[in-house]
């Protein structure tokens, strides 16, 4: 990277570290602290709607859909995330591309399951054998969004289930004696009073959520875990211009200190944000806030 | 009536051409930390013996080759599944593994495994504690020698486990363990040598067949024409052919 790297073995001290830490190797575990946050950014959102039609669906005055809204809860909430990552993608994996095979290919003949291999046919791979390799890895991404968005989001639906039950049932009625009909009692009453509940439940998940970043691992994607192992472990001289001992301890030390900092911030934050959703509400909290401004 | 008979004829046409044009990229998966068969180098690319052997296999076979790296325990189940094409990365050919995939001919000799241990450490084969990383030839060597077997997921744990005192050697190949040995004085090799295993092979679907076949050229013809040897000698990867 800098100019002064040509020879690692001449520098010591700072040099060798600013050289050491702009390898070609630590950019790969730069890289992969975005990734982590992408997953974050684009999974929380997803998991929430995931658990607002969950919820939305297990308090449906129609039979089949709460039956399904609970279902889901239940099963997905019940069954070890170690095992549904396992087993979950792969199967998501061969559940798409046997669809397109399906659909692109009705006059193959052969098996799809040949012994122990999974064939489709070739235009139905999912991405295609020849695609480049950035989009393998992209999809690999969004197969491990869409997972922990299903696995969270049944958690996340059980708690909107609960925080919508928990907003008083006369602010229900009166609405309803004001003439409104179900969808506008749902959509005006409802759901901007559940968050105060909600809230409690869904930073909780958020936490738990950031800490489980390193399941990303057991779906192929190369997360800041796999890389801090890599990146620590005792190098020989004769495969790398940068040779150390087992430095395990310090990239995860390094990694200890991020995720607390990152758990800290998003502590603060979402104390200012229940501050603000206390704001007017008919619970203790917000008589207390009312109580403290007059 | 004959219409629809050519109509499925055509179909059924360019659907074996489309199966004959298949493989226009193969992708080549590795492990990517064992060194000096496979590692990711300063760059951050897969790098090693295998690296220079599967681009040589690949321009003979004329192939265009792409490198995936994959953790080791989920090597196989992947290759499977259709996610890359094949696995190279220092897999000895067994018959354990032989049942699940295919392999092509051996590119290196049956590597001798070697014992490392603490410098000074009175050492116990038979009834000691013996690390090895999982779903190897030598952890299930271990398993049946009678001395007790701690695994880990990767090779490096397993040096570690011996510094820390957690198991009194490891046992992984020759190769892997003689530049450690070199480069760090409280680290020795036992005299003791094992020979399990039929070589190293690279694996490929049971249903792969053209592949396999392709490579199996490949790596006769640079057996043939010394380069193979070469390229062991470079990387200091057991006796040549």
């Amino acid at each position: 990277m800098f100019s002064f790297c040509v020879d690692p073995a001449s520098l010591d001290g700072l040099a060798w570290m600013a050289c050491y830490l702009t390898t070609g190797k630590h950019m790969a575990i730069y890289t992969s602290l975005f990734t982590v946050l992408l997953l974050l950014a684009i999974t929380a959102p997803s998991a929430l709607i995931f658990g607002f039609l969950g919820a939305s669906s297990a308090r449906s005055p129609f039979p089949p859909l709460s039956w399904i809204g609970k279902a889901y809860i239940a099963i997905v909430r019940g069954v070890p995330d170690i095992a549904f990552f396992l087993f979950f993608v792969i199967a998501l994996d061969q559940l798409f591309e046997w669809i397109r095979h399906e659909i692109k290919c009705p006059d193959w003949e052969a098996d799809i399951w040949q012994g122990n291999d999974f064939v489709v046919c070739d235009i139905a791979k999912l991405p295609l054998g020849n695609a480049p390799q950035w989009v393998h890895e992209t999809y690999g991404f969004f197969l491990a969004v869409l997972t922990f968005a299903i696995v969270f989001g049944a958690f996340a639906a059980n708690v909107l289930y609960g925080a919508m039950r928990a907003v008083p049932h006369n602010q229900l009625e009166t609405a309803e004696s004001y003439g409104m009909n179900r969808r506008q009692v749902f959509w005006r009453i409802l759901v901007p009073q559940m968050w105060v509940f909600a809230l409690p439940g869904l930073s909780n998940l958020w936490m738990v959520l950031i800490k489980a970043t390193p399941l990303l691992f057991l779906l192929g994607v190369e997360d800041i875990v796999y890389w801090a192992r890599e990146l620590g472990g005792s190098k020989t001289a004769r495969f790398t211009d940068y040779p150390h001992g087992d430095w395990r301890m310090w990239y995860f030390l390094a990694l200890l200190i991020f995720y607390l900092l990152f758990t800290r911030v998003s502590e603060i934050v979402l104390d200012k944000l229940m501050l603000k959703l206390t704001h007017g509400q008919a619970t203790l909290a917000g008589e207390a806030q009312r109580k403290a401004a007059a | 009536m004959k219409s629809i008979l050519l109509g499925t004829a055509a179909l059924a046409i360019s659907a074996s051409v489309a199966f004959a044009g298949s493989h226009s990229v193969v992708r080549m998966g590795t492990e990517g930390a064992y060194p000096p068969y496979n590692f990711i180098n300063d760059a951050g690319e897969v790098d090693g013996f295998e690296r220079e052997l599967g681009d040589e296999l690949c321009a003979r076979a004329e192939l265009t080759c792409e490198w995936v790296t994959n953790e080791w325990d989920s090597i196989i189940p992947n290759l499977v599944s259709g996610n890359y094409d094949t696995i190279i990365a220092g897999m000895s050919i067994t018959d354990e593994r032989d049942e699940v995939i295919d392999f092509t001919q051996n590119y290196t000799q049956p590597d001798p495994s070697s014992y490392l241990a603490l410098d000074g450490a009175d050492v116990d084969l038979e009834g000691g504690v013996i690390a090895a990383q999982a779903n190897t030839i030598q952890a299930a060597f271990i398993a049946s020698s009678g001395a007790t077997l701690v695994e880990f997921a990767t090779p490096d744990e397993t040096i570690a486990a011996v510094r820390s005192g957690e198991a009194d050697a490891v046992l992984a190949d020759d190769a892997y363990l003689r530049p450690i040995a070199e480069e760090n004085a409280d680290l020795v090799m036992l005299e003791k040598q094992e020979l399990i295993g039929g070589g190293v092979g690279m694996g490929v679907r049971e249903s792969d067949t053209e592949l396999k076949e392709k490579f199996n050229a490949a790596i006769q013809s640079m057996k043939d024409d010394g380069t193979l040897n070469a390229l062991l000698a470079k990387w200091e990867i057991g006796p040549g052919f």
